[in-house]
């Protein structure tokens, strides 16, 4: 479970995120909705440490991860795909993956093996750079990459940027999969609301760095007010 | 072709091989550094020449060639890795004329200093290699002991340094590090530690060059030792892309071999020259190098 309680965050003089408080639960979908701007992003750069808050706390398994370094958050089991992957292009496949296993007291060839098994065209190309691959491609390079040093939190930032209707679809099936199978927290940040409303069991909405709605994903897709006032059209 | 024509350009691809194989390391040197951090280090001659005389000098002056070449190394790590630390980490992101003016200030005080403690007096280090050149059917072959030693050491160097890059879990971290620092961090990788690594063993093979270089009979070492070297390794880094370990080594084996045909055949004044048209030439044609892949890359 992860707590932020109170968060504030800024740049320079523009505040992104303003007294924001959220739980994830253990084992379930927590969607963090928005346009353009509210401060999603930067929500989960704050989690993972590379951006500090100017004041709230963020509580993760019993540890402190205000101030605290991206790599030593990490290493506490949070798995951060960003906005953009952030996959090494000059790196092959095997290379990006090795790299996310670096920390994982898993066998590396069992990871290996476990990821080639669920994404199998990452497989396929596991020599190859990753420069090379689809974007739907990549996105999953980076969910292995994550997966692979066997995370207790993963932040998903736009996973379905980008990606074809039918893919993004697949994508959301795993990331459900994922969190049922092994009880992994997801904090899903999603601007494609209806998408991640979907598979989310819970959601918040962020309007201009404040939390206007946190509620079960079933209310807010009921409330038609919300949805229109802050989330355009969700079917 | 008559015989003597043979062993001339004999000689001088052995000759040209020997220094060829310095000024790689120097560019081995140079890449290492701007791979990892992003700076140009102009006292990439200068940082192991301190490590050198602290090894040979102060530390082991009497507990022959080997050991003085491990505390030599040793200290090269100590002083890359104390520079990164105190001296380099306040100019990462600033503008690219700061660590450009700060390195050439270090190189400057590194040698005044050197100077100043232990003199500009040449000291030679005896080492069990024979500076004289083996015969080959009565004529000079341009190729002693000391030369074999030379090229055997680089070659061992350039490959270890391609070894660990290539096919450790530290490398695949120092690689990650230059390309991705933010994403390297996200998957748990300390990024801070692996830049310190980066001038650590970037003047730990700086090191081992100038301990080559000091250990050759006909040179010793003194506080200037390196600045020459460093100028050709500097122009083979730029030529075979700062970015490109290989193309640094495959550059400086090629302008140490073409030099000493310019110097052999034309004349030894036009060496420095030679050295400078072929910069000129490559970035003129090349501007990112002969063996760099991208165009743009961050600073």
């Amino acid at each position: 479970m992860i707590a932020v309680d109170e968060l504030s965050v800024s740049y320079g003089a523009v505040h992104a995120l303003r007294d924001v408080s959220l739980r994830a639960e253990t084992g379930l979908i927590t969607a963090v909705l928005g346009a353009n701007g509210a401060g999603k992003t930067t929500l989960l750069r704050t989690i993972s440490g590379l951006k500090a808050p100017a004041s709230g706390t963020i509580t993760f398994n019993e540890h402190s991860l205000v101030r605290e370094r991206p790599e030593n958050i990490a290493r506490l089991g949070v798995g951060h795909v960003p906005e953009g992957r952030g996959v090494i292009s000059e790196f092959t496949v095997e290379e990006n993956l090795r790299l996310g296993a670096m920390m994982a007291k898993v066998n590396l060839s069992d990871g290996l093996e476990e990821q080639y098994q669920r994404f199998p065209v990452l497989g396929e190309r596991r020599k190859q750079h990753a420069a090379k691959l689809s974007g739907g491609e990549r996105q999953m390079l980076a969910m292995a990459r994550a997966l692979i040093a066997r995370p207790t939190l993963l932040l998903l930032d736009e996973p379905s940027l980008g990606l074809a209707p039918q893919v993004t679809s697949q994508l959301m099936h795993t990331i459900q999969d994922l969190c049922a199978s092994k009880n992994l927290t997801v904090i899903l940040v999603e601007q494609n609301a209806s998408t991640a409303l979907r598979i989310a069991d819970h959601a918040v909405i962020l309007y201009l760095g404040r939390v206007v709605a946190n509620d079960a994903a079933a209310t807010i897709v009921a409330d038609e007010d919300l949805r229109q006032h802050y989330l355009g059209k969700v079917e | 072709m008559d015989a003597f024509l043979t062993s001339r350009i004999i000689s001088d691809i052995l000759g040209g091989l020997t220094n060829g194989v310095i000024y790689g390391l120097v560019a081995l040197s140079l890449v290492l550094v701007w791979r990892s951090t992003g700076i140009l280090n102009f006292a990439q001659g200068a940082m192991p020449m301190i490590a050198t005389y602290l090894g040979m000098v102060v530390f082991a002056h009497r507990l022959g060639y080997w050991p003085l070449v491990v505390i030599s190394i040793v200290a090269g790590f100590g002083v890359g890795g104390v520079t990164e630390r105190v001296l380099v980490r306040h100019l990462y992101g600033k503008p690219e004329i700061n660590p450009i003016v700060v390195m050439v200030g270090f190189l400057i005080v590194l040698e005044g200093v050197a100077a100043a403690i232990w003199s500009t007096t040449p000291r030679g280090i005896p080492n069990p290699f024979s500076p004289i050149d083996w015969q080959l059917g009565g004529k000079p072959l341009a190729l002693s002991p000391f030369s074999v030693y030379e090229i055997v050491t680089a070659l061992v160097v350039m490959t270890g340094v391609a070894v660990l890059f290539r096919f450790t879990r530290l490398g695949l971290q120092l690689r990650a590090s230059a390309l991705a620092p933010e994403v390297s961090r996200l998957l748990g990788v300390r990024v801070s530690r692996m830049l310190t690594l980066g001038w650590v063993l970037s003047t730990g093979v700086g090191t081992i060059c100038t301990v080559l270089v000091a250990s050759n009979f006909f040179t010793g070492l003194t506080p200037q030792v390196m600045d020459g070297i460093f100028a050709f390794g500097f122009i083979a880094a730029a030529v075979g892309g700062l970015d490109s370990p290989v193309g640094a080594i495959v550059a400086g084996v090629s302008i140490g071999i073409v030099l000493q045909f310019v110097g052999d055949f034309v004349n030894s004044n036009a060496i420095i020259i030679t050295a400078l048209i072929i910069l000129i030439v490559s970035l003129m044609v090349r501007p990112n190098g002969l063996f760099t892949k991208s165009t743009a890359r961050r600073v």
